[in-house]
């Protein structure tokens, strides 16, 4: 079993990822956005950063780095693959998610650690059971979940809404919880065979007790386990 | 060579922050009537490409189709 980061020019929390599998004990390694050949994995994970600089839309340029022709047909055939916040934005350029991630509401860049619930779901990525409230940091500009209402239909419908932002005790406030405007409160979606999964917050920097937290591991230890059964 | 200026606007019904706190400082500034200002992206584009394909260049990267509208105009004699 081996994890594979990919590296866009302006990742930035790609080695983030790769010392969060480290420190849980599984086999990680780099892929260059150049790359073609991604053979050599089992999980791909599309870091946080400012891929491309975030010009013309996050994530717009990134969809076309030729490893994501790659990376498409890897979700395709069913491979896990993982977007955190910027990969979150790229999956959804690349369709491979529904939806898309529009400007924080406040117009602010938001750093602090939030609430998560974790919803019923269908996501391979997340074994929680659902009322699992998660602590997990967020670190973007443009996290404001949006897709249309019959989009959102279809995602609650299929269990494919993983995460909603929550106050601590699990509750929704007034208004909505979502601190940068998301619709529905949504932090998180996977598609329709939950092998693709995106989230705006950062689990990898929450996965060793000193830094802050063990609430990111699942994300990690969940795919890992799958994958074993299914080797056998 | 032709010239177009493409416009991409946000969808109607997306919630547009810039343009939302824009209209407030309009108001705040006294302007009366201001009712609503929406702000989006101006891209100039000197190619040789017909319509068709510029169109297919704002589907596939210049303006998302999720969420965004565009409009293309060709410029004369540029």
């Amino acid at each position: 079993m081996r994890f594979g980061v990919v590296i866009f020019p302006g990742s930035n929390c790609e080695q983030d990822v790769i010392r969060a599998t480290h420190f849980l004990g599984f086999d990680s390694e780099y892929i260059w956005h150049g790359d073609t050949d991604i053979s050599g994995f089992d999980a791909i994970v599309l870091p946080g950063g400012f891929s491309y600089g975030d010009y013309i839309r996050t994530g717009a340029v990134a969809r076309f780095s030729p490893v994501m022709s790659e990376v498409v047909r890897f979700a395709e055939k069913g491979g896990p693959v993982l977007g955190i916040c910027n990969g979150f934005q790229i999956l959804c350029e690349a369709h491979l998610l529904p939806g898309a991630l529009l400007r924080n509401q406040g117009l602010k860049f938001i750093c602090k650690s939030v609430n998560l619930r974790v919803e019923e779901n269908t996501c391979q990525w997340l074994d929680q059971p659902a009322g699992t409230i998660l602590e997990i940091p967020i670190n973007h500009n443009e996290g404001n979940y949006y897709c249309d209402a019959q989009t959102l239909e279809r995602l609650d419908a299929n269990g494919q809404v993983v995460l909603r932002y929550v106050e601590a005790d699990g509750s929704t406030a007034d208004g909505g919880s979502a601190p940068n405007g998301a619709l529905d409160d949504i932090a998180g979606v996977c598609n329709e065979r939950g092998n693709v999964f995106g989230l705006m917050p950062h689990p990898e920097r929450v996965v060793d007790p000193l830094t802050g937290g063990t609430d990111g591991q699942p994300f990690f230890t969940t795919i890992v386990r799958a994958l074993a059964e299914v080797s056998g | 060579m032709a010239r177009y200026e493409i416009y991409v606007t946000y969808k109607p019904g997306i919630f547009d922050p810039p343009g939302a706190t824009a209209e407030r400082a309009l108001v705040n500034l006294g302007y009366q009537g201001v009712n609503e200002v929406k702000i989006g992206k101006y891209i100039r584009l000197d190619a040789d490409a017909d319509f068709d394909t510029v169109s297919e260049m704002c589907q596939k990267l210049l303006a998302n189709p999720v969420i965004e509208d565009y409009r293309i105009e060709v410029v004369e004699g540029a």
